[in-house]
């Protein structure tokens, strides 16, 4: 029965990497990663993202704002409500008549439906939701939607990516483009696709969200970063969610 | 209610070496760090972390100020008889934190 159920697991690890593989070359961060810490984000009981998983799996059925309404009350189960979906953000809001991220998507749920005060970006509470929900499309395709209205949001994304910036004159493109597997400062420089947003960075000791890790790469090339609702971050996130259409997720990561 | 994840086996044969993880959310402030306003933001770590199986102790561990955020403990025990793991955090700013999980050992 033990030995039954460990080769369960085993299969499961195996196919869950499989899943990962791109046969166009394409690599997650998580392949970059060595076998320990490949594990340590298998094992969700050892993943430290699951901490916030859980509080986000509490926050999701709490009432919250002035319609004392909760996510669940609306949503129900996440497992069929929100499957896929962190896959496909960022995406035009009709509502709001603007693109949103995933976190933008849940403080506009929490200011327009729970009449709550939006989540601060990078507080624990956004990252706790956007973490519960983003586990949700784990294993699922990255597939942003094919919306006219984000086209030029993309092709800004794209022309920022490529872009040189900063003191060090590097652009994106110049390490995860020209030289990904190669190390920088010891390590190993990923393609940079957004499979695992949000990532509990054993660095930074905490969850956090794409924008953070753009704002460190952005800082790493010694230029300013914009301010957390600034529309720089929306067109990176379209971009490269384009660039890694069709790879798994396997949202919340661990990334070193 | 403190954020904690457990993982030990619900099951064991007697005389079994048994793995156990205890995660625990915590900030794990070391007392030396400057805040934005330049003053050092005081020490809130958790000191003491201890397992005991069915009330006897089995595992203690002090813990210091150069443990990262969100400890993570793994140790064994040797099965011996059914009954419950019982983790207990305790530590600054009067933080205490407890869980338990049964175990049937056969």
């Amino acid at each position: 029965m033990r030995a039954f159920a460990s080769a369960a697991v085993l299969l499961a690890v195996f196919t869950g990497s499989l899943a990962l593989a791109q046969s166009d070359g394409r690599r997650s961060g998580y392949q970059d990663m060595g076998p320990a810490l490949q594990k340590m984000q298998d094992d969700d009981t050892a993943n430290p993202a699951m901490l916030f998983v859980q509080a986000g799996a509490t926050a999701w059925s709490e009432k919250a704002g002035a319609a004392g309404k909760s996510c669940a009350d609306c949503h129900g189960d996440p497992a069929v409500s929100m499957k896929g979906v962190a896959a496909r953000y960022p995406a035009f809001s009709r509502e709001a008549g603007r693109p949103v991220d995933l976190e933008g998507r849940i403080n506009l749920c929490r200011t327009n439906h729970q009449q709550a005060p939006a989540l601060a970006s990078e507080s624990d509470g956004l990252l706790a939701l956007s973490a519960y929900v983003a586990l949700q499309s784990r294993g699922q395709p990255i597939a942003p939607p094919n919306d006219v209205q984000l086209a030029v949001l993309r092709a800004q994304g794209a022309e920022i990516y490529k872009r040189r910036q900063g003191q060090l004159n590097l652009s994106c493109a110049n390490c995860h483009d020209d030289n990904p597997a190669k190390k920088l400062a010891g390590a190993t420089i990923p393609q940079g696709h957004p499979t695992g947003y949000p990532i509990y960075r054993l660095e930074w000791q905490a969850l956090g969200s794409l924008k953070r890790r753009l704002r460190n790469c952005v800082v790493g090339m010694r230029a300013e970063a914009w301010p957390y609702d600034a529309t720089e971050y929306l067109a990176l996130e379209s971009y490269l969610m384009e660039r890694a259409r069709g790879m798994a997720m396997d949202a919340p990561a661990l990334r070193p | 209610m403190a954020n904690v994840l457990v993982n030990a086996p619900k099951t064991a044969k007697k005389g079994q070496v048994v793995e156990i993880k205890a995660l625990i959310m915590h900030v794990m402030e070391t007392g030396f760090r400057p805040g934005t306003n330049g003053r050092i933001i005081p020490r809130n770590i958790i000191e003491d972390f201890t397992a005991t199986w069915n009330g006897r102790e089995i595992f203690r561990m002090k813990m210091s100020p150069a443990i990262a955020a969100n400890p993570f403990v793994s140790f064994s025990a040797i099965a011996t008889e059914s009954g419950t793991i019982a983790f207990r955090w305790g530590g600054d700013e009067g933080f205490v934190a407890e869980h338990q999980v049964a175990i049937t050992v056969t």
